[in-house]
């Protein structure tokens, strides 16, 4: 039967009996339900493409991890590196830098945290007191603290006036978090991998 | 509203047209025939002001992609984008590359200041109410996509406003709980702003506007739907009440968009930078932060909104609760027509409102303004005091805690001081060296001494306490400062968005209710130029 002849046997059935007009509505009903299960399937993988180009592409994930040299970093001195992108603070810090983030480890902390405990490498291996890696965006809104500024002899944000500690801590202003800690190891004595 | 069409087709070729596309009946019965009321002020002129100005955004628009290039280039030493040189290169060697970037950078304030106008009018005359509730939120989702597109365009010069500013907005994000340093990282398309963010943000910024343009088609629909509001907020009661759309309306908009004009090419002409940051005319550095960060002025308020929480609610961080608190002051805008309870639609003759409404516009703009000051600016004159504690003449005894685990401390601390006190020690004062060490001194003997120094600022008083302790030269000197009351620019940013959200959530809904409105004038609420009104409103 080609499809005038059905249209003819639908039309004829439904103008004769009951029975019939079912079954031509059931046969019309499982053409609906399957061609909707399709589109939204359909709809759902092609969209999920489209969505996911945005996430970060596998030459920026590329960049996640970053080597530095610590040999020549002077006590006292700091150097910027880029990981991900973004600034991180590699510092070598003065014996009394350290004094001053140990002696506050059980001072009022907003993020309560100790200075040792910051230390940690990824690895879980406990770090060097003198080089503390920091990522370097105040955990507020993402602005640049600078050093040596503030009542704590840490980092000062300019941009909403957030105050951090020698360990980095948060001790005043609105910056809810510590400055993080960058992932990091130690590959030899003096020189270390970011992430 | 505009009833059976007038238009009655001339030539054989719009007879031939109108019965296959009646686009010039369109045309005619919407911007020729349409009735408009005849007591539109110039308020009323700002919708057309408007259109000009998304034409003129579009066109510079598309004229400046032609020679724009969005890439930040490779970051060798030194940040210079190839983003930032491009517009430099318009500015400088493109021919008229100078005005078409101005045009379009002073535009969108331009065109902010017409939209600011319009919705203050809007809200004046009360044009949000029934039955133009769909015509006022679609306005609503014009001003958010324009808010959009004009946050993503602010980025495309990659100056060092730009970039700090895509990077606190981007942050807000993370402000989400769980998904918020997901949803960041795939709206930056990497871990921090960078080449990938730009060109979205171009791609999404050269899109935006269209949506815009097609919102706003929906946006006049409704309005011819529903016809105009106008300053009496009095429904026209018959077609004496109205003039035709051409040449009343569309002679008193021309006026109106060149005035407006006048003052757009005096920016441009005279005062292209006057409205930006210098801070942008800095290549973009991802290193280093601009020292005060600010969003173009008509984001102002909203961003003073933002920084206002600075505390914690519950489970709610302050950053959070800022980001929830400046989401919905926009999306108050959204429902303000079931809001709004009073059945009279003209602040005319609502008088309480009407005062209501003048301290909101003055409270918007006080807004606007503690949005660019720094939060912690200190407005009224406070004097910063403390007090010198010191002991004369007496022995001094020093005891030395060392433990080997820090949880003992505050313990050995406490033993060695009543050691101290037990031994005749009438004060004691304890300084911490690290975790398991500290000195405790006490001091046997001696009469206390108190001195009181005062300044205007924290660092002055530091400064007069330091110098204070050297003159007292005593081995141990306690300070104890007070903090007298501070009324810093937050604080009052607080009290304003607690204004402005009671106007919407309290005020409207309240007085509504209670409100005595104002006698409405019968050459208004009665249709007087009409003679024999049901004929004449039969007619129309």
């Amino acid at each position: 039967m080609d499809i005038q002849e059905t249209r003819v046997a639908e039309a004829t059935a439904g103008a004769h009996g009951a029975p019939e007009q079912d079954e031509g509505k059931s046969r019309r009903d499982f053409i609906f339900v399957a061609t909707g299960a399709v589109a939204a399937v359909g709809a759902a993988m092609t969209v999920w493409p489209f969505i996911d180009q945005m996430n970060p592409a596998a030459d920026t994930k590329a960049l996640s991890t970053t080597e530095v040299d610590l040999s020549a970093l002077q006590e006292g001195q700091q150097i910027v590196v880029t990981w991900q992108g973004k600034p991180v603070f590699v510092r070598r810090r003065t014996p009394s830098e350290i004094a001053a983030a140990q002696r506050d480890d059980f001072a009022q902390l907003k993020d309560p945290e100790t200075d040792m405990a910051r230390l940690v490498q990824a690895n879980g291996e406990a770090g060097k007191p003198e080089t503390l890696i920091l990522q370097a965006a105040c955990t507020h809104l993402g602005c640049i603290p600078t050093f040596a500024e503030g009542a704590y002899g840490g980092w000062l944000c300019a941009c909403h006036g957030s105050q951090y500690d020698t360990s980095g801590r948060i001790r005043r202003g609105p910056a809810p978090k510590n400055l993080l800690i960058a992932p990091y190891v130690y590959l030899t004595d003096t020189s270390i991998r970011i992430g | 509203m505009s009833g059976p069409s007038t238009y009655v087709p001339q030539t054989g070729f719009t007879r031939w047209l109108d019965a296959r596309l009646p686009i010039v009946r369109l045309a005619h019965d919407s911007f020729v025939a349409y009735p408009t009321p005849r007591n539109l002020n110039y308020w009323y002129t700002f919708g057309a002001i408007l259109s000009m100005m998304l034409v003129v955004q579009i066109i510079t628009g598309v004229v400046l992609a032609m020679h724009y290039v969005a890439s930040t280039g490779v970051h060798t030493g030194g940040y210079s984008s190839i983003a930032f040189a491009s517009v430099q290169r318009i500015d400088r060697d493109v021919p008229y590359g100078w005005l078409i970037q101005n045009i379009h950078s002073v535009g969108a304030s331009m065109f902010f200041i017409a939209v600011y106008v319009h919705m203050f009018r809007g809200l004046y005359y009360g044009s949000y109410k029934a039955p133009r509730e769909v015509l006022w939120i679609l306005g609503c989702l014009i001003y958010l996509l324009m808010v959009a597109t004009a946050f993503l365009g602010y980025t495309l010069p990659w100056g060092q406003m730009s970039f700090w500013g895509a990077t606190v907005i981007t942050n807000l994000l993370g402000a989400v709980p769980v998904v918020g340093e997901s949803i960041k990282n795939w709206l930056m398309g990497g871990f921090s702003i960078d080449n990938p963010t730009l060109n979205r943000f171009f791609s999404l910024h050269y899109l935006l506007p269209f949506v815009i343009a097609g919102v706003t088609v929906l946006h006049v629909w409704a309005l011819h739907v529903t016809g105009q509001n106008n300053p009496a907020g009095v429904p026209v009661k018959s077609a004496e009440d109205t003039v035709p759309f051409t040449p009343y309306a569309t002679m008193k908009d021309a006026f109106a968009v060149v005035l407006f004009m006048l003052m757009f090419a005096a920016f441009v002409f005279f005062l292209p930078d006057a409205l930006g940051h210098t801070d942008n005319y800095i290549p973009a550095n991802p290193l280093v932060t601009p020292a005060h960060i600010v969003p173009e002025w008509y984001l102002l308020p909203f961003y003073a909104i933002l920084r206002a929480i600075d505390f914690n609610v519950g489970p709610i961080d302050s950053k959070l609760g800022g980001v929830i608190l400046m989401f919905a002051a926009i999306a108050v805008l959204f429902v303000l027509p079931w809001l709004d309870t009073s059945s009279v639609r003209s602040m005319r003759y609502r008088p309480i409102a009407r005062i209501c409404f003048v301290i909101f516009v003055v409270v918007s703009i006080a807004l606007g303004w503690a949005g660019a000051q720094n939060p912690s600016l200190v407005l009224n004159p406070v004097e910063y005091r403390a007090d010198l504690n010191w002991a004369q003449g007496g022995a001094l005894r020093v005891a030395e805690v060392q433990v080997s685990d820090p949880g003992q401390m505050d313990a050995a601390i406490e033993a060695s001081t009543k050691e101290l006190t037990d031994a005749g020690a009438s004060y004691t004062y304890v300084a911490r060296e690290s975790g398991t060490r500290a000195t405790v001194s006490g001091l046997v003997g001696g009469e206390m001494q108190t001195q009181t120094v005062s300044a205007h600022s924290t660092d002055e008083l530091e400064e007069a306490v330091a110098t204070a302790k050297q003159g007292v030269g005593a081995p141990i000197v306690e300070v104890a400062r007070h903090t007298p009351f501070e009324f810093t620019v937050t604080r009052l940013a607080q009290l304003l968005t607690a204004y402005y959200f009671a106007f919407f959530l309290i005020i409207l809904p309240l007085l509504g209710l209670r409100e005595t409105p104002g006698r409405v004038p019968d050459t208004i609420a009665k249709a007087v130029l009409s003679r024999q009104p049901k004929t004449a409103g039969a007619e129309a």
